[in-house]
């Protein structure tokens, strides 16, 4: 604020020099102009009298002609110093509104709340460069976590629209350049609470001196990126740890996945989807013939990839020259003749992937006319058009935001999540078939909650404390998992929850079973609703719920004068 | 030349030679101290004060901060002043003289260490 208060006053030096001077002119006149006193003698004002008539008459509130009533030439003087003062207030207090309301002020002050706020944030937090799509998505996932993000975006725009937004978390918003480090600094990045900095631009070359910067400033912290070029992609992960996502790459490997493994596919969609978003079950298509439309970044990934793992892909796409590749039709896609040029009527799927949304869209439009068995999958580039890509009912739609806001969100939840896709994917189909039909029965219509459950005497003190005993307790009760699958209102009955993994002192254990005995510190990932979750909360914070689950009787004695008047020994 | 030099030194020496013309004289006489000049000497005070606002520097920071010791001392001399004259029964005494004067005196110091930092700092741009 300082340096704020003395902006302000530089700016109002001239009408606050002109009010002094129009003041100290006033007060002089008074005091040089003679009086009369209520007996008729000369009596001449001293500087007090003078300065107390200037300062009630120049604020308007006029309290008359004090101590005695003024002779003419008193009231001629008084009359110019009316006139003096008003304008003079006037045109400070019009300069002063004007600098309040002055844009770079405004900024100033902005930033300067805003770095106070970061300052006094005791909280982690998460620092998210650029608020687009994918920004958006994901500070709302965190928000709804419970985890604070602090955010940069160069257009005001988005800032207002963040700042409008009802989060359950109110996230923190400044207009700023992240590619500049001292935005980054302001923002936050080199505060211990700062969780990981996630840098979301447009601009992969913008991304890249986010990552320089978070690493020379902060080395600690996370880092993750968006990067839509292989060079951008190398070049960030050169150095650090970072993670760099490139939606073209996940969506490409998602959907080779899908056509390969689609159990396992539909097992990642719903690990890593957002909290509270629908779930999905696309039926893909086995064996067969693709077509891609258009031969950019994202087209050129998936051709890639779709060729590597032995699927035949044909590519049409207009302004490719050379014919490197053995199936090219040189072409719009948007014209049928193209397509039947392409075989549309024997192919198993086509992939609308220019970055035109309206060619997209007429591309799959027309291939309907043609072919309407044919897996449909839509590039959309811009979120505007969401409405009309979702009428359209296309069998799956690439999102460019969403793929990027999912992977990044799946990444920060918890680390177990990651073992345990890992540990997944060495199973066979038939197991993967067999716990997807399970999560189906705990899940309502939207994805599965996932969440850790660490045994620790801060987050859950009930279980840390019956899984360790006290010194001096013998034969202590083991406390197996089932027993937090036991519904806390009625122990005879089962929570819908499936524990998907215990990690302990760098074992891991893939779906445990019920009867394991769990140990301090041990964590596990658990698969079921948000309602559940608070259930299962309850009894590991809460001491008699947790008795009840354990014996099924509750706790009689609780506070230490009701065991002593009871005799009981517990 | 500079213009907004030639009135920022103006008012900073003229601060200082205001401040001087009144302190000058007997310091319990108050025929020799004219209330005029204490007038004038604090409004061309809070004048150079309000000049030296949004100066970063290190120098402008202590230029500032004598300037704010000049004023506080002239106003605090100019309200015993007032009180004096008009609050206390029998008008201006002797004693409230010598603490006016006095004050005005600390008032001076102030005022000669702005005009020897002002005239360090000319001395060493050398232009």
């Amino acid at each position: 604020m300082p340096g704020l208060f003395f902006i302000l006053l530089r700016r109002l030096r001239k009408p606050l020099i002109l009010l002094i001077l129009i003041y100290a002119i006033s007060i002089l006149g008074f005091v040089l102009i003679p009086g009369q006193d209520d007996q008729g003698n000369v009596w001449r004002m001293s500087f007090f009298h003078a300065f107390y008539f200037v300062s009630y008459m120049a604020s308007t509130i006029g309290f008359g002609e004090i101590p005695y009533a003024f002779t003419d030439g008193q009231r001629m003087w008084a009359m110019f110093t009316i006139y003096a003062t008003v304008i003079g207030w006037l045109y400070s207090i019009g300069v002063l509104l004007s600098v309040l309301q002055d844009p770079a002020f405004r900024r100033l002050r902005n930033e300067y709340n805003f770095r106070r706020k970061v300052q006094n944030l005791h909280e982690p937090f998460y620092l998210i460069c650029g608020y687009g799509d994918t920004g958006a998505i994901l500070v709302k996932a965190l928000a709804d976590e419970g985890i604070k993000s602090v955010v940069v975006d160069p257009d005001e725009n988005n800032i207002n629209e963040l700042e409008l937004n009802d989060y359950r978390r109110a996230p923190l918003g400044i207009v700023g350049d992240a590619s500049h480090p001292s935005v980054l600094e302001t923002a936050g990045v080199t505060s211990s609470y700062c969780l990981g900095v996630i840098a979301l631009t447009d601009s992969d070359q913008v991304n890249l001196l986010i990552a320089l910067s978070t690493h020379l400033l902060n080395p600690a912290t996370r880092f993750l990126a968006r990067a839509d070029s292989d060079e951008a992609v190398a070049n960030i992960s050169s150095f650090g740890d970072n993670v760099v996502i490139n939606p073209f790459d996940i969506f490409a490997g998602r959907l080779v996945l899908a056509l390969k493994r689609p159990g396992y596919y539909t097992l990642l969609e719903w690990m890593t989807g957002v909290p509270n978003e629908a779930f999905r079950e696309p039926g893909f298509p086995e064996h067969g013939r693709w077509i891609i439309c258009g031969y950019g970044r994202f087209g050129m990934t998936l051709y890639e990839r779709l060729v590597r793992s032995g699927i035949e892909a044909t590519v049409i796409e207009p302004q490719l020259e050379q014919e490197h590749l053995p199936d090219f039709i040189k072409g719009n896609g948007t014209g049928a003749g193209t397509l039947q040029r392409a075989g549309i009527e024997e192919a198993t799927g086509i992939i609308a992937g220019t970055n035109n949304d309206a060619n997209n869209l007429s591309i799959l439009m027309t291939t309907r006319e043609l072919n309407r068995d044919i897996f449909m999958v839509a590039r959309q580039n811009n979120r505007e058009n969401s409405l009309i890509f979702e009428r359209a009912g296309f069998d799956l739609t690439m999102k460019r935001g969403d793929v990027v806001a999912h992977k990044i969100f799946a990444l920060l939840r918890t680390p177990l999540l990651d073992d345990f896709l890992t540990l997944a994917a060495d199973r066979d189909d038939s197991w993967i078939n067999q716990l997807l039909s399970r999560i189906l029965g705990v899940m309502d219509e939207t994805v599965p909650y996932l969440w850790e459950l660490k045994i620790t005497k801060r987050r859950t003190p009930a279980l840390y404390h019956a899984c360790k005993p006290m010194a001096g307790e013998e034969n202590h009760p083991p406390v197996p998992l089932f027993t937090l699958q036991r519904n806390p209102h009625d122990r005879n009955e089962c929570l819908q929850v499936i524990p998907l993994l215990l990690k302990r002192e760098g074992a891991v254990l893939l779906l445990p079973e019920g009867d394991i005995t769990l140990q301090v510190s041990d964590r596990i990932l658990m698969c079921a609703t948000r309602d559940v979750q608070r259930q299962m909360e309850w009894a590991t914070q809460n001491e008699n719920v947790l008795h009840y689950l354990l014996t099924g009787q509750e706790l009689k004695a609780n506070s230490l004068f009701w065991r002593w008047l009871t005799g009981s020994k517990t | 030349m500079n213009l907004e030099k030639v009135v920022f030194g103006f008012f900073i020496v003229l601060a200082l030679t205001l401040n001087f013309g009144f302190f000058i004289g007997d310091i319990d006489n108050p025929e020799h101290h004219h209330v005029f000049e204490l007038f004038a000497a604090v409004v061309v005070s809070l004048i150079s004060t309000l000049l030296k606002f949004g100066d970063r520097t290190h120098m402008g920071a202590i230029l500032l901060a004598t300037s704010l010791v000049a004023d506080l001392q002239l106003i605090v001399a100019a309200l015993i002043w007032g009180w004096a004259e008009h609050v206390q029964p029998g008008g201006m005494t002797p004693d409230a003289m010598v603490s006016i004067v006095s004050l005005s005196g600390g008032a001076l110091l102030a005022n000669i260490t702005s005009v020897v930092l002002l005239v360090a700092e000319t001395i060493t741009v050398r232009r």
